[in-house]
């Protein structure tokens, strides 16, 4: 189910915060309720993790990650990066990568099993994406603009993506992808979902700006309205094993 | 995929795009992207573009010139529903330039209503790019006010700021006739409120000082003028400062006029290069044309040289008496001054009174005389001529005893008598001076008078130039052609430069384009 919440009066939730379905990070704000909000949904399921990277609070577009690793810039502190490694769970690979575009977030769109990354990206660092998160790697653009990290918001069972993106543009990301892709807007007619949108296999949380015909488009494309942490988890168990054998 | 791919001019591959379409994000239709990613109903309802436009607006118009007012103080004419009008409107509204105006049209309304409706057509950019086209009317009051020029003459009919009095102090009208036609031709006296005729000169009369200051200014390109500007104050405005004043040109044109017979004084004659005492003046238009009729030279002089001196004629048309031409010799010398041929010739000549004493005189009209003719010219011998210079040069007997200055066609002109002329003229409006009794102009004087200018037109195609003829409706030309069986008849203007009269149902009178000539 979707929730509508704001990051100190800002309604870019993708900015300040990171979902995956192993793990949850987030800004850190003046007060507590943008934690307490995505603590309320999360809590017992996956960590939630306080952290900033580069001393800045725009976690979520300098990051990329998934279930299986995360990717953090070159201007991550020891530090944080110590942080983070101490606060996610062991299978989480936490790894900095010196890569001239260090928006990772906005770079790189992924889910758990496949990645679109930036045209201009570094050899190594597809080849890095694809080891750490554990995920195929294809350099594309949506609707023409090249930060694919922005301009849509992946999970494994669906995805939103620019709204200017041409019908042939969404069958051959959706081809690629192999999700059901739809062409949307966040956040009262925002094109930038990526920033004004995060979400994972059961939950999604917006900004508070986003109208309930927006709310219900997300609800179905990511097939939120049925989707309970525990049956998502085990369908996607019954879905690895079934790619793999 | 080869299906969607396009080859373009290139020769590159171009996949085919098609535009989807996502929901809006307020009411849920499906609708093709756009900036605001709202659908147009959405968007209305959120922004409304017309806020802060004015809606309605008061302008006043002036039932008498039908002008509507532009503050503070321009008047400007339009019709009802025109696209003056329009513009009008348009611009007397604020804060339009906030958004971009599309399209404007009048919605109809009941002319006695008082009120006009415009449909304004605007577009403004709202929210990241997306641009919104809304449509409102605005309405227009429309209050009854005076323009204060309409108000003025309300209240003086013959109110006047400027006047222009025009004088020429000559025994005959010969000149205000030619000039009543340039002047029509011109439309220059167009904007006089009043023209009156008064003695040896006419009075316009003006509403604006700019008016009479242009009229001036014609005069002074059509003829040799000499003027002054006085004003008198009428009304004071203590508090403002505002002074009203009426304002007066004298002019004066400068009374030689075409075939006058001129003693030029010792100084002006050495200042032209000697040019012999006695000059016939040939051409009178912003410069006076001299022509010395024994050298057959010629001298210009303008208005400011002519009034240097101020010299007048000796002798002028009305002294002009008939001579009989029994032989013209051929011409000694021929020359073409300012676009006139002139052959310089002797002649045997007789005054008509007294055919029995013959002269020999040198002309400078040996191309036209042949023997048989009658001409016109100055008896210098029998004239009483009040000018010390001429009575000096008498005395020394450097004197001719008669100048001849043009040909005679009475005897032609017995034929069409009675008949009328194959062209008409218009007149200015002009009042008559009643009110100087025995000084007043006499009519049958005028008739006389006018009828030798129309002769005049005929026999010179120069002076016809600048004027505009009119064919004459109730002139027949059958007539005409059976009684010319003999000879060259008197000279007449040539059909093609007549205009015809445009007769409108409404109006007056207007051009006609049949000029061929010009």
């Amino acid at each position: 189910m979707a929730t509508r919440l704001q990051f100190e009066n800002n309604c870019e939730v993708g900015v300040f915060s990171k979902l995956t379905n192993a793990y949850c990070l987030v800004a850190i704000g003046g007060s507590e309720n943008f934690y307490s909000a995505f603590e309320s949904e999360l809590a017992d399921v996956i960590p939630i993790v306080k952290t900033s990277l580069g001393g800045t609070r725009i976690i979520g577009r300098l990051c990329a990650g998934n279930k299986n690793g995360l990717l953090v810039p070159h201007t991550t502190t020891d530090q944080e990066l110590q942080h983070l490694r101490n606060s996610l769970p062991d299978q989480v690979v936490v790894q900095r990568i010196e890569e001239r575009l260090s928006a990772l977030g906005n770079c790189i769109a992924c889910n758990d099993h496949v990645a679109l990354a930036h045209t201009d990206l570094d050899k190594e660092t597809e080849e890095i994406i694809a080891d750490v998160l554990g995920v195929e790697v294809f350099r594309q653009t949506i609707a023409g603009n090249i930060l694919v990290g922005s301009y849509c918001a992946l999970s494994n069972r669906g995805g939103i993506v620019h709204p200017h993106t041409s019908v042939e543009d969404l069958d051959e990301l959706s081809t690629l992808l192999q999700v059901p892709l739809v062409a949307g807007t966040v956040n009262r007619g925002s094109e930038v979902i990526g920033a004004g949108m995060t979400v994972n296999d059961w939950t999604a949380f917006c900004g508070s700006d986003t109208t309930a015909t927006e709310l219900s488009v997300i609800d179905s494309i990511f097939k939120l309205r049925e989707a309970q942490p525990s049956s998502i988890v085990d369908e996607m168990r019954k879905s690895l094993i079934d790619t793999y054998v | 995929m080869s299906a969607l791919m396009d080859q373009d001019s290139s020769g590159m591959f171009k996949v085919q795009q098609t535009i989807g379409s996502v929901v809006c994000c307020k009411c849920g239709v499906p609708m093709p992207p756009n900036a605001a990613n709202m659908c147009v109903n959405c968007l209305r309802s959120e922004f409304d573009i017309t806020e802060g436009l004015q809606k309605s607006i008061q302008i006043f118009y002036c039932p008498e010139c039908g002008c509507y007012l532009q503050p503070p103080k321009t008047w400007i004419k339009a019709q009802w529903e025109s696209r003056d009008l329009l513009s009008f409107c348009i611009k007397r509204l604020k804060n339009l330039n906030k958004v971009r105006l599309k399209n404007a049209e009048f919605v109809w309304t009941e002319p006695h209503s008082k009120r006009i409706k415009v449909k304004l057509t605007v577009q403004a950019e709202v929210l990241n790019g997306a641009v919104l086209e809304q449509s409102y009317p605005v309405e227009y009051t429309v209050r009854d006010n005076l323009c204060e020029s309409c108000s003025r003459f309300q209240a003086n009919p013959d109110q006047w700021v400027a006047s222009v009095q025009l004088r020429q102090h000559v025994s005959h009208r010969r000149s205000f006739f030619y000039l009543e036609q340039l002047i029509l031709r011109h439309d220059a006296a167009s904007r006089a409120v009043r023209i009156k005729q008064v003695h040896q000169g006419i009075d316009f009369f003006f509403g604006n000082k700019s008016h009479a200051d242009s009229f001036v200014e014609f005069l002074s390109k059509v003829v040799p003028i000499e003027y002054r500007q006085d004003k008198q104050l009428v009304s004071h405005d203590v508090k403002s400062s505002l002074y009203n004043y009426k304002y007066t040109y004298s002019v004066k044109i400068c009374p030689i006029c075409r075939e006058d017979l001129i003693c030029l004084p010792s100084k002006v004659s050495s200042s032209l290069g000697n040019l012999g005492p006695l000059v016939v003046c040939t051409k009178v238009s912003d410069r006076i044309t001299l022509l010395d009729p024994r050298t057959l030279r010629c001298a210009f002089l303008d208005a400011s040289q002519y009034w240097r001196s101020g010299f007048r004629s000796a002798l002028t048309s009305r002294q002009l008496v008939k001579y009989s031409v029994f032989y013209v010799e051929p011409p000694v010398g021929e020359a073409t001054v300012g676009g006139q041929k002139y052959a310089l010739s002797y002649v045997l000549i007789a005054r008509e009174s007294d055919i029995g004493k013959m002269l020999t005189v040198q002309t400078h009209l040996g191309h036209i005389l042949k023997t048989g003719d009658q001409a016109l010219g100055y008896d210098i011998y029998g004239a009483n001529v009040n000018d010390d210079e001429m009575d000096e040069y008498r005395l020394h007997g450097r004197l001719p005893e008669a100048i001849l200055i043009k040909k005679c066609y009475d005897k032609e002109r017995e034929r069409k008598k009675g008949k009328p002329r194959a062209f008409t003229t218009k007149k200015l409006p002009m009042e008559m001076d009643e009110s100087r009794g025995g000084r007043g102009v006499d009519p049958g004087k005028m008739e006389n008078e006018y009828e030798e200018f129309l002769r005049d037109l005929e026999e010179n195609p120069e002076l016809r130039f600048n004027i505009s003829l009119y064919k004459n409706k109730n002139y027949q030309e059958s007539d005409e052609t059976a009684s010319m069986t003999d000879g060259e008849g008197a000279p007449t203007v040539p059909i093609e430069e007549l205009l015809a009269e445009l007769e409108l149902s409404e109006e007056g009178e207007g051009d006609g384009e049949d000029d061929m000539d010009e």
